[in-house]
């Protein structure tokens, strides 16, 4: 068996281990990145519609050229990276086990390793839709990699069941191909993915959005032939008498996506019940010198804000190994960060009071849209330590908030740091 | 296939009772033939059952299928041993909620064992109850535990039956739905869609469409009534269940019960309706319900967060409530028909009874010399140690390649499904055979690559291969195709213009 020893293994060679491995590089360290893909750039090379790089380049570029722009920068790097190459094991002593066809079982040992695995999309078994079992039911993810990888169309009048960022551009990609998209239906109020997605990829061509009903039967026993949508109350239980029959031969389903964290779990790291591992403000998780990054950690709604959590997931594996890999650890004081008013979703789960400490991003999803609204952070005491005023907030799209740590006064004997998000006060009149 | 070879019997239908039948038959010197109106065998009945092993007690001895449920829960262990399919006898609880049906399974009990059920055992000790399963509810007051009831997965078991039927020569084929059946001159001909068959004797193992067949030759002394029933199934590791549970039965049904499948999926179902539409597999909102509510009485924490997949069977169910197991009027026909529950445990027992038929009819059954039992166990990526792993990747690199990343599945795994003796021809078959597909994405990620390996080993276009069969396929043009056909009318109409 071959065995490699490196400082950094990277695992997974999409757009933030890509950004983690150059990082890496960068500060002379030496990673390898393993793919179990035929190439490097995971799924942005089946995202061949524009936007992507408007944060990180201030251009707007295609999916694959987006992850070319970073594969080039790995090349002149020289950073070295295994295709085809599918990790199956990593022990609690952070040995990583792979295969591959070319190399059969190899054996990593590093200093330090980060998951960038990604995501993947939530199927119609996790939401329990009855009906039959035809062909013609796909994720929307698998039917963007047919058409655009692939080459083939999978039908040709389509309804998309969900209104994820990914189902709507398919809506366009399909219309563009001559397929007739009959409707977007999403079972919230409002759209689930970006507003931008919304206008360029439904509104502009006309396509019908219809909000508050969900999908209750699938009709066609060998290829699909429709679907029946039901208007949904305010807990989203089904409303009698509002069913609607859509004919169709195909059903796109871009109901959400979940951190794929097989291997973390494998690792032995905790898993936070949101989906992702449980991290501290270091993007490390609860296996010392293991952090993560990109989807595997959070869904983002960007990829250049996975590009950004990759940077600093590399950064910090270096900082890990150049100050405290191999050293007795000092006892390290964490801070559960908790959500508050109408917040449903937070990362990281706790902060980390060591020598690491540098500025804090807290990434949360509020739970309903809201405006004119104040977030701040208070600990368990209810002591307000920081406060930041915004005009709106929706639950489609992350927040991230960037607080200098050295201007808070933070209480050390707190126990809790909880996040809300409540309306503006309204200013005293004196 | 040769038209005018005339077989010594053809089998109709490919599910798990006709392919235990052409394996029993398989080791005598006989011309056998089975044909299947599907993509794939195993896909009807056969594949969305409970898979489970019943001890034998539930049907009353009126019935012939006491008997042979008891008798077949024997013959598996001999046959498993065989073909190394999944099998496990893990025991079944009858769960007693209310402490008035202690005494109906006491009774039960009694009868069991006077037919030869051994071990059956009524614990009434709550404690004992958890230890031996400690999800059941708290409301249980008493369980008749079966210690010979065990789980199997039914498609595996199948397609471990034809293909050592198929070493031993029978011959499968699949896609060839009957259409019709001519007697005359002691030589059966059988007309499906695409050809014709001949054959000297006819076994018709039709399961829903048994009826269809049967009258297909005048013979409509029975009639198959069907009868729905609808599963929830749940992601592996979320609950872990020791026992096959079931509530106190009722005149309908043995009720919806919860089990553990081979592969440690937990699920629930099925509940019961009778339906007239032999086609109709769906589920339905109330019935998903009524699942989990009639398997949250025996199991309260199913958490429906984590279920992953609900799919409905279809049971025949004969007129007569029992199973149909005849030689009929017309000499060299017989019909095995009506098998519902218990028939996945009674089919090595029902194989026994037809060939037993099979000699009343005159047919001579000389024992092969070259009769193999045997057929090895497929091999599993995930079943291998480190140094297995690094040995087989070796031999053949194939094995270093995952395809399926949630069930850890090689590339190996599945061309050893497509290359095997009736091996998989749709992406259904090759799931069903070695589960590529059947984990958390539900072949999100898998299904293109099984494809292309689907369309190199059958040397079809990646565009012809489909989920399970005629009509299904995955994708309908490649791109381009639509917009163009669409230009060019626009130009010829602008041309007549």
């Amino acid at each position: 068996m071959k065995r490699y020893n490196i400082d950094v293994a990277i695992i997974g060679g999409g757009a933030a281990g890509l950004a983690a491995a150059i990082e890496v590089k960068k500060a002379e360290f030496n990673p390898l990145i393993m793919e179990r893909d035929l190439e490097l750039g995971g799924i942005l090379m089946q995202c061949i519609h524009n936007g992507f790089g408007l944060k990180e380049f201030k251009e707007e570029l295609t999916g694959p050229e987006y992850a070319q722009r970073f594969i080039n920068e790995i090349n002149e790097l020289d950073i070295p990276y295994k295709l085809d190459t599918m990790v199956i094991e990593i022990t609690p002593d952070k040995k990583i086990y792979a295969v591959s066809k070319n190399e059969g079982l190899i054996e990593i040992n590093s200093k330090a390793i980060i998951l960038s695995m990604g995501c993947r999309e939530k199927t119609r078994g996790a939401i329990n839709v009855p009906g039959f079992r035809p062909s013609g039911i796909f994720t929307a993810g698998q039917a963007q990699r047919f058409v655009n990888i692939e080459g083939y169309l999978p039908g040709k009048t389509i309804v998309i069941l969900g209104s994820g960022d990914i189902g709507m551009i398919m809506a366009r990609r399909l219309t563009w191909e001559g397929c007739k998209v009959k409707a977007v239906v999403e079972i919230q109020p409002y759209v689930s993915g970006l507003l931008r997605n919304q206008v360029q990829c439904l509104e502009d061509y006309n396509i019908p959005l219809i909000t508050s009903y969900t999908l209750t039967k699938i009709h066609g026993k060998d290829r699909l032939k429709g679907i029946t949508i039901s208007k949904v109350g305010r807990n989203f239980d089904q409303i009698i008498g509002t069913d609607r029959f859509i004919e169709c031969d195909t059903l796109l389903l871009s109901v959400g996506l979940i951190p794929e964290n097989e291997l973390t779990r494998i690792a032995g790291a905790e898993i936070s019940p949101m989906g992702g591992a449980v991290i501290d403000n270091n993007l490390e998780t609860t296996i010392e010198g293991v952090f993560a990054c990109g989807n595997v950690l959070q869904v983002h709604d960007l990829v250049d804000l996975v590009t950004a959590e990759a940077k600093r997931a590399g950064k910090n594996a270096v900082d890990y190994i150049n100050e405290r890999f191999g050293k007795t650890q000092k006892e390290q004081r964490k801070i559960r960060l908790n959500s508050g008013e109408n917040v449903t979703y937070i990362k990281p789960d706790y902060v980390n009071f060591n020598e690491l400490l540098k500025n804090l991003i807290i990434n949360f999803r509020v739970k309903h849209p809201d405006r004119r609204i104040q977030i701040q952070l208070k600990d368990e005491t209810n002591r307000i330590i920081y406060k930041l005023k915004k005009p709106y907030v929706i639950p489609s799209e992350m927040n991230e908030l960037k607080i200098n740590i050295g201007n808070l006064e933070i209480n050390t004997e707190c126990n809790e740091l909880i996040i809300d998000v409540i309306p503006q006060p309204e200013p005293l009149i004196d | 296939m040769s038209a005018s070879e005339i077989y010594d019997i053809i089998i109709i239908g490919g599910g798990v009772i006709g392919c235990s039948i052409a394996r029993a038959l398989c080791k005598y010197d006989l011309k056998v033939c089975l044909l299947e109106k599907e993509a794939d065998i195993a896909m009807g009945t056969t594949k969305a059952n409970s898979g489970v092993v019943h001890a034998g007690y539930g049907a009353e001895r009126k019935y012939i299928k006491r008997n042979l449920c008891i008798r077949g829960n024997k013959l598996y262990s001999k046959v498993a041993k065989e073909l190394n399919f999944p099998f496990k006898r893990i025991g079944s609880f009858v769960v007693a909620l209310e402490t008035d049906q202690i005494k109906f399974l006491e009774e039960i009990r009694k009868k069991g064992i006077e037919d030869g059920i051994f071990n059956l055992e009524l614990i009434l000790d709550k404690e004992k109850i958890k230890e031996l399963e400690p999800n059941i509810t708290d409301e249980v007051v008493g369980v008749l535990h079966a210690p010979s009831a065990g789980i199997v997965s039914p498609y595996e078991m199948t397609f471990a039956l034809a293909e050592n039927a198929a070493i031993n020569g029978v011959k499968f084929f699949r896609n060839q739905e009957v259409i019709k059946i001519d007697h005359s001159d002691y030589t059966f001909t059988v007309t499906t869609k695409k050809t014709e068959f001949k054959g000297e004797n006819v076994i018709n193992c039709a399961g829903l469409h048994a009826a269809k067949i049967s009258k297909m030759l005048g013979l409509d002394y029975f009639d198959i009534l069907l009868r729905k029933g609808e599963y929830v199934l749940f992601d592996r590791n979320i609950i872990q269940l020791n026992k096959i549970l079931f509530p106190v039965p009722t005149k309908v049904s043995k009720g919806i019960l919860v089990c553990p499948t081979f592969h440690g999926n937990a699920f629930a179902g099925p509940n019961a309706q009778n339906i007239t539409d032999l086609e109709d597999t769906s589920t339905t909102t109330p019935g998903l319900k009524e699942v989990l509510e009639g398997g949250r009485l025996l199991v309260p924490d199913l958490p429906l967060r984590a279920s992953i997949r609900n799919f409905a069977g279809l049971r025949a169910v004969s007129n007569t409530y029992d199973f149909i197991i005849d030689n009929t009027d017309i000499y060299g026909f017989i019909n095995v028909a009506g098998i519902m529950s218990p028939g996945l445990t009674s089919c090595y027992a029902i194989a026994e009874k037809v060939i037993e038929f099979i000699e009343l009819l005159g047919v001579q059954l000389k024992e092969k010399e070259n009769y193999n039992p045997n057929r090895e166990k497929p091999k599993r990526f995930t079943e291998f140690s480190k140094k297995e792993l690094e040995k087989k990747i070796k031999e053949d690199p194939t094995w270093g390649r995952i395809i399926c990343r949630c069930e850890t599945i090689s590339e190996k795994e599945i061309l050893d499904a497509i290359r095997a003796p009736v091996g998989a021809i749709t992406i259904d078959g090759v799931k069903f055979r070695c589960r590529p597909g059947m984990g958390r994405c539900q072949g999100g990620f898998c299904r293109p690559r099984v494809m292309e390996i689907l369309s190199r080993e059958l040397n079809l276009p990646y565009q012809a291969i489909t989920k399970k069969g005629e009509d299904t396929n995955i994708l309908v043009a490649k791109t381009k195709d639509l917009i163009l056909k669409e230009i060019k009318k626009r130009e010829i109409y602008n041309e007549k213009v």
